[in-house]
């Protein structure tokens, strides 16, 4: 059993809980209004909330900043972070990587798929120029790289992905407005379940609502938030299938 | 504040503009598209749907499957409707449900249609008259904000909640309302119909929301007392329908751009620039304004490294718009403020490449697009980044400014994150209102080298993109770092040549308008 570690939100002392909020009341500003957002904000947890400021926000919304003291703390050694564990390695180290203990290029497959039409996250990691000066996947010697774009249905993926033989599969999803996303990415586990293919491609999303935690509930192998650089990606890829090839 | 730009090298990026435009339109003039045919039925009233399925769309594809498109379905619903003395929504009907084929009526010679396409086109030109008319009067009556005018977006998905947050952002100083559209659309090969209370990333662009959110503008406008610009975008494998839809209802911008298709949506680039040609004679015509997406190559390409094809793909945007018959005024040619910002001096090359644009085009309504790229779930520093964005707009006199939002990477905007973007805006423009005015630019500055360095890099582009055409340009990915075959991409069955007796008489009458007024070339 580890020992409990109790942590409250940090303003300027230790355990004293304060956090700052915004947020929007469909109420005209005034008294009322005011009153209101202060009682959300202790419903939600914060001893003396303080509604520091009130505006209008178009007729009949008031928009609010809150700071109160927050009387919630959490105990971290019950918390699991999940994140996916990469030992990052450099571009030329991936390649040499791939050369050496799997011995042939990996094919790698990217979309944004569904409705999905923003590519800014899957071009990041995956364009020859790469993202923040590092280069993406189409650069890499020792990978094969293919990106579909945008609006790409699970169907075509799911035959692109058994044209080329895919050994990992890169889902990008950006909009993600009502949660069209968690349909989108369920419809392609079940597909690839359907046509016996799951097992054998390391399947990745992410974007910038997606967690590693939620990419596992969701049956993949694993999820990348914002942020990512495509050499942690293909580290992750490059490590997992050598992992899986020892069995 | 001006940037001492070498005329002769402007010259240059024009005149190989201009030949690259010619030959486009050599190419786009032979041919026509299904959806430029199904834009000339709706000018022509045939605005019905059947079964949600827009009478349009039923009726080009029995004139294609006749083979009959290359004579333009003008022809054929004016033949019909003077073979058989009925109204043009009696013979569509007729021809949709299957009682009526066109192919086996007599056929008129054009000479002989003349009176009955003219008293077809008439009500919709008369219309389109109306509306250009009715926001001249409320601009010189009401006017509009300074410039940079403040543009903002809703998409909501649902049209009566986009109204309640237009509504709001126009009380806080918005100038322009842009209606995002659904993601996908940009895909359908048709144009839904109604109004609609379902959409993800946006709401569907259809005749009735137009007028919905248009009718709430201009509401919301009288209170504030200036007219409030509304957007949609003529773009997508129905760019030429969406114009015809949005001159009817007083669209004020339309995004209308066939590069952006073709880059970042595979819409095939024959088809597209053929139906971007007919959208901005009708834009032209309706008075509106075109808002071009180079902004976009920047969220692909690096912002330092590929500026020159932001500036490139500009003045190939002119000069076919100029083609089409738009005037400068109506040319909103699009860039945007993409550098990394750890960069540094990154502002210094923002300012460059911001103060330039204005001085190419001196007369365009420019779009400025605020940081997409960059920005993350840090918002304090995106608030920051769009801080600095509002003070290059202003300080190099940009025409229309999009507002950048605070939780751009993160969520379609809250009803607070657009007013937190107005007040930044505000806050900024105000506080700098002038400085433009103030400042001068050294000749032997970090400013003016970087202007030069893109200024000639675009002239050369331009001039190897003349050579060897736009279509070869576009496949050897010279823009966006995205290359796009020419008969690859969505759209290109689509596509037929014009038979020699090709009837269409709003392109005709709309080429002929543009040919009178002499276009608005800029050069000085």
């Amino acid at each position: 059993m580890m020992r409990s570690n109790f942590v409250k939100a940090y303003g300027d002392a230790l355990n004293d809980g304060a956090v700052q909020l915004s947020f929007t009341l469909p109420l005209s500003p005034g008294g009322m209004a005011k009153e209101a957002a202060r009682h959300l904000a202790e419903k939600m947890g914060l001893d003396q909330p303080e509604v520091v400021h009130m505006v209008e926000a178009g007729t009949g919304f008031s928009f609010f900043i809150v700071y109160g003291f927050c009387r919630h703390q959490v105990d971290t050694s019950q918390l699991q972070a999940t994140e996916v564990e990469i030992q990052e390695m450099s571009f030329n180290e991936i390649n040499q990587y791939i050369q050496e203990r799997i011995g042939r290029r990996l094919n790698v497959v990217a979309a944004c798929t569904g409705t999905d039409a923003h590519t800014v996250g899957i071009d990041a990691i995956m364009n020859m120029k790469g993202y923040k000066g590092e280069y993406g996947l189409e650069r890499y010697s020792w990978i094969n790289a293919w990106n579909m774009g945008s609006q790409v249905p699970n169907t075509r993926l799911v035959a692109e992905a058994k044209k080329t033989q895919a050994d990992a599969l890169l889902v990008s999803q950006v909009v993600t407005q009502r949660d069209v996303h968690i349909s989108n990415l369920s419809q392609l586990t079940e597909l690839l379940e359907a046509e016996g293919m799951r097992q054998n491609v390391l399947l990745i999303v992410g974007g910038p609502r997606i967690s590693h935690q939620l990419a596992l509930e969701l049956g993949y192998d694993a999820g990348f938030g914002p942020g990512t650089t495509p050499r942690q990606v293909a580290s992750y890829i490059a490590r997992e299938i050598y992992r899986r090839q020892q069995g | 504040m001006k940037l001492n730009l070498d005329q002769a090298v402007i010259n240059r990026c024009r005149q190989a503009a201009g030949h690259i435009a010619g030959d486009v339109d050599q190419f786009i003039r032979q041919r026509t598209t299904v959806s430029l045919e199904r834009a000339v039925l709706r000018l022509m009233g045939i605005n019905d749907a059947m079964d949600d399925v827009p009478v349009a769309n039923l009726f080009v594809e029995t004139i294609q499957a006749g083979q009959g498109l290359g004579r333009g379905a003008a022809y054929w619903l004016a033949n019909g409707c003077y073979q058989l003395k009925l109204t043009a929504d009696e013979v569509a009907q007729r021809v949709v449900s299957g009682q009526l084929d066109l192919f086996q009526l007599p056929q008129a010679d054009r000479a002989t249609l003349n009176p009955t396409l003219e008293k077809l086109m008439q009500p919709t030109i008369e219309k389109i008259k109306d509306q250009h008319r009715f926001r001249k009067d409320k601009l010189s009556n009401l006017g509009m904000g300074p410039e940079p005018l403040l543009y903002v977006i809703v998409a909501t998905g649902d049209i009566y909640q986009d109204v309640d947050q237009a509504v709001a952002a126009v009380a806080q100083g918005a100038d322009i309302v842009a209606v995002i559209r659904t993601t996908g659309q940009s895909l359908l090969d048709y144009v839904p119909h109604g109004s609609t209370r379902e959409g993800f990333g946006g709401t569907y662009a259809t005749q009735e929301n137009f007028r919905i959110m248009r009718e709430a503008l201009d509401e919301a406008g009288d209170k504030a007392g200036r007219y409030v610009m509304l957007v949609n975008y003529s773009s997508g494998l129905c760019m030429p329908e969406i114009a015809v839809l949005g001159a009817l209802e007083r669209l004020d911008m339309m995004l209308n751009d066939a590069l952006y298709g073709i880059l970042f949506r595979d819409i095939n680039m024959q088809r597209t620039l053929i139906d971007q040609h007919f959208s901005r004679q009708i834009i032209g015509f309706a008075g509106a304004i075109i808002n071009t997406g180079e902004d976009n190559y920047l969220t692909t390409a690096d912002a330092v490294e590929e500026a020159h094809t932001v500036t490139a793909s500009q003045f190939i945007n002119e000069q076919l718009a100029l083609l089409a018959g738009l005037e400068d005024r109506q040319i909103g040619l699009g860039h945007a403020f993409e550098i990394d910002p750890s960069m540094t001096d990154g502002l210094l090359l923002e300012i460059a490449q911001a103060q330039m644009a204005r001085q190419l085009f001196p007369r365009a309504p420019l779009k400025y697009m605020p940081p997409t790229k960059h920005m993350t779930g840090d918002i304090f520093q995106g608030h920051l980044q769009n801080g600095l964005f509002n003070l290059t707009s202003v300080l190099t006199g940009q025409g229309v400014h999009l507002l950048g939002m605070v939780t751009e990477a993160i969520h379609t905007p809250y009803v607070q994150d657009r007013l937190l973007a107005l007040q930044n805006a505000r806050y900024v423009m105000n506080n700098a209102r002038n400085l433009g005015e103030e400042l001068s630019i050294r000749d032997d500055g970090k400013i003016s080298a970087r202007a030069r360095d893109v200024l000639e890099k675009a002239a050369q582009m331009l001039e190897t993109v003349a050579e060897i055409g736009l279509f070869a340009a576009l496949e050897r990915g010279m823009f966006a770092d995205i290359e796009r075959s020419r008969d690859g991409g969505k759209g290109l069955d689509g596509v037929v040549m014009k038979d020699v007796d090709y009837c269409n008489p709003f392109q005709e009458l709309l080429t002929q308008q543009a040919g009178s007024s002499g276009g608005g070339n800029d050069e000085k």
